[in-house]
């Protein structure tokens, strides 16, 4: 029964333990798969009802007849639907999403513009989420019952029923208009814009890579408000998650021992009990972190974010139905695909699912 | 038998002489645990005020909120007009009252649409079980791997925008949960001996389904769509910020908040106060949940 118990021995697994262990992969591959094909279908679907005719988008309403029906053939929209979906599904494994009728591009290209200003917020929320999420789940655990589990309670019951557009206009209102402490909408002032070399779209980087202080305190304070207030409900999340985690820990009997051998109790908190909380934790860091790429669409269009999420709003309102489709596909894409890595993270590192 | 003929007395019998009593006796006693938690009781007050004034509405407001009257534009909260005006003049306390009705209407027809699908699904394949289970749980995984906000707003760009396709769109990424919830519960009461009677008995399989399988998954459901009616406020809400859900005139607080962008820097209360309002009712709606959840069960409170 005890093999292995050290920690990070995940990599000697007994022999006898492999096939089951090959089954899980599979099961885990089957199940990302379907959810994939699940996906995809649905969002064709409902692509193909959206009240926009696909060959007039292209053609324009002033072209013949002729050129109509020629377009119409070769999209295949004469063929069944199943086979105009395997149609797409090919070509989005090919990576071809299809042309925008709003930039005239590649939907791939511009998801690969307007994703890393996505990516960036979503990573900056995130961690903030994180880092004063956690202290502060633990401190409402260690001091159960107590105002300062009480002031967490509360701070993470705001945070799960405030709307996050309105929450996101009123810091808008108190801290760039009032206050002035941060920069306004959008990602960079105007004068800024287009003079750092794009490497990895991810401004911070870009600015920090081409040593350009300015234009990096400029991208940070206009990024600080949207990330924290896309962050309250990782914040909000992550504490609710830890106090519970970690008082679930607190009450183990091997905190009592640890207690009754005199250890210090910052030491039992943190050696002890958190360090059995972080494995659970990271399934809960992931599923935030999926949700708050798909959720940045609200916070994007109060803050004026070029990311994703403005992308297929203003893609919606323009039937745009490529770069709708596009864009759905690739949230979901990253959505279903971080869950799905959390838990095998999770199998990973937690010796008892292993 | 004496017994103290008190309503409290009946209530709290220790042996219960009917049906219908033992069946008070246990909604009761859930009802003294569940007012012992001043922050639930908070929650029940909220929904139980908002439902009080969306009723009540046309002797609250003194206008329908919807008419124009564009010599009273934007002004600030006063005894006249509690809330300020909005930017066509209309009155922001009354078209918040007016909108409480459609909040609840929002809530109200996802629950309908929701808690029986869910129930289906779940209690079928967790009762059938084998390849019915396989199949039907594999869908909801898939719904439950979306998306959500992107998916509804999809589906209502496809369909068209309008409250009830808004309605239609957050019901279709929403049941999901509630049939893993009415599956869990299925499959713990498939075995049990009482289930085993019935069958002997020669109920049909959808007599047990409905009869004994589903009132016993109902409780956990019920929890779960109080904890979840936040989430589907605030998803409508979002979609009236986007300009998916309700239309103008209609006081759908999300979009009035939409609606009062532009006056925000100078007339703060145009959209703010609506969002004031959301919180409320979503706040109210987590702790009623939160509430339930210790009463009905203890085992999962945080």
């Amino acid at each position: 029964m005890d093999q292995s118990t050290a920690s990070g021995g995940q990599t000697v697994g007994p022999g006898l333990a492999l096939p089951s262990k090959l089954i899980k992969i599979v099961g885990v591959l089957t199940s990302l798969l379907l959810t994939f094909i699940g996906l995809t279908a649905i969002t064709f679907v409902i692509g193909r009802v959206m009240p926009a005719d696909p060959v007039l988008a292209i053609v324009g309403d002033r072209a013949s007849q002729e050129v109509y029906d020629q377009v119409f053939l070769q999209l295949g929209l004469d063929k069944p639907i199943y086979v105009q979906y395997f149609r797409y599904l090919s070509q989005l494994v090919e990576g071809d999403l299809g042309t925008s009728i709003m930039t005239a591009q590649p939907v791939a290209e511009d998801i690969l513009r307007f994703f890393p200003a996505t990516l960036e917020l979503a990573t900056i929320a995130t961690l903030l989420g994180i880092f004063v999420g956690i202290p502060m789940g633990v401190l409402a655990a260690v001091h159960q019952g107590r105002w300062q589990d009480h002031i967490v309670r509360v701070i993470g019951l705001i945070g799960y029923s405030a709307p996050i557009f309105w929450l996101g206009m009123v810091a808008l209102l108190i801290f760039y208009a009032k206050l002035d402490w941060v920069a306004g909408p959008g990602r960079l002032d105007v004068f800024y814009d287009g003079i750092v070399e794009p490497v990895t779209g991810v401004l911070l980087i870009d600015a920090a890579l081409s040593r350009d202080w300015e234009i990096f305190h400029n991208a940070l304070s206009h990024l600080i408000l949207p990330a924290s207030i896309l962050g309250t409900f990782a914040l909000a999340y992550i504490a609710r998650m830890t106090r519970s985690f970690m008082l679930d820990q607190l009450s183990q009997e091997y905190i009592l021992t640890a207690r009754v051998k005199g250890i210090p109790e910052w030491n039992v908190i943190w050696n002890h009990a958190f360090r059995n909380v972080l494995v659970q934790l990271i399934t809960i860091i992931g599923l935030t972190y999926a949700s708050l790429l798909e959720g940045s669409v609200l916070t994007e269009t109060v803050f004026s974010w070029p990311g994703i999420g403005q992308y297929i709003t203003n893609s919606l309102f323009n039937n745009d139905m490529n770069a709708v489709l596009g864009g759905t596909i690739v949230v979901g894409v990253c959505f279903v695909g971080i869950n799905m890595l959390s838990d095998l993270l999770y199998r990973l590192v937690d010796p008892r699912v292993r | 038998m004496a017994a103290e003929q008190t309503l409290r007395g009946w209530l709290l019998a220790e042996i219960p002489e009917s049906k219908l009593q033992a069946r008070c006796q246990r909604i009761f006693i859930s009802w003294l645990a569940f007012i012992r938690n001043p922050v639930a009781v908070i929650g029940l007050l909220i929904i139980v005020g908002l439902v009080g004034i969306a009723a009540l509405a046309p002797w609250i407001t003194s206008s329908d909120g919807l008419e124009p009257d564009l010599a009273n534009r934007l002004l600030p909260p006063s005894s006249e007009h509690w809330f300020g005006t909005d930017g066509l003049g209309r009155d922001i306390f009354d078209r918040i009252i007016w909108g409480s009705r459609i909040t609840l209407y929002i809530v109200a027809l996802v629950s309908v649409i929701v808690v029986p699908i869910g129930l289906l699904i779940g209690t079928v394949a967790g009762y059938i079980g084998g390849l019915v289970d396989t199949i039907l749980m594999r869908l909801t995984d898939i719904f439950l791997a979306f998306p959500r906000l992107i998916l509804a707003m999809a589906l209502v760009a496809a369909l068209g925008p309008g409250l009830e396709n808004a309605v239609l769109a957050i019901a279709l990424t929403t049941w999901s949960p509630f049939a893993r919830i009415a599956r869990a519960e299925a499959l713990t009461i498939r075995n049990s001996e009482f289930i085993l009677a019935a069958q002997v008995q020669g109920v049909s399989t959808i007599g047990i389904l409905t009869r004994h399988v589903t009132p016993l998954c109902l409780s956990s459901v019920i929890v779960r769509l109080t904890l979840d009616m936040a989430g589907i406020i605030l998803t409508a809400a979002g979609l009236g910020f986007l300009g998916l859900g309700a239309q103008p005139p209609t006081p759908e607080w999300g979009a009035m908040i939409s609606l009062g962008r532009q006056f925000l820097i100078d007339q703060w209360w145009v959209p703010t106060v609506p969002g004031i309002a959301i919180l409320v009712v979503s706040l109210g709606f987590n702790l009623l949940g939160d509430g339930l959840r210790d009463v009905f069960d203890p085992k999962s409170g945080g």
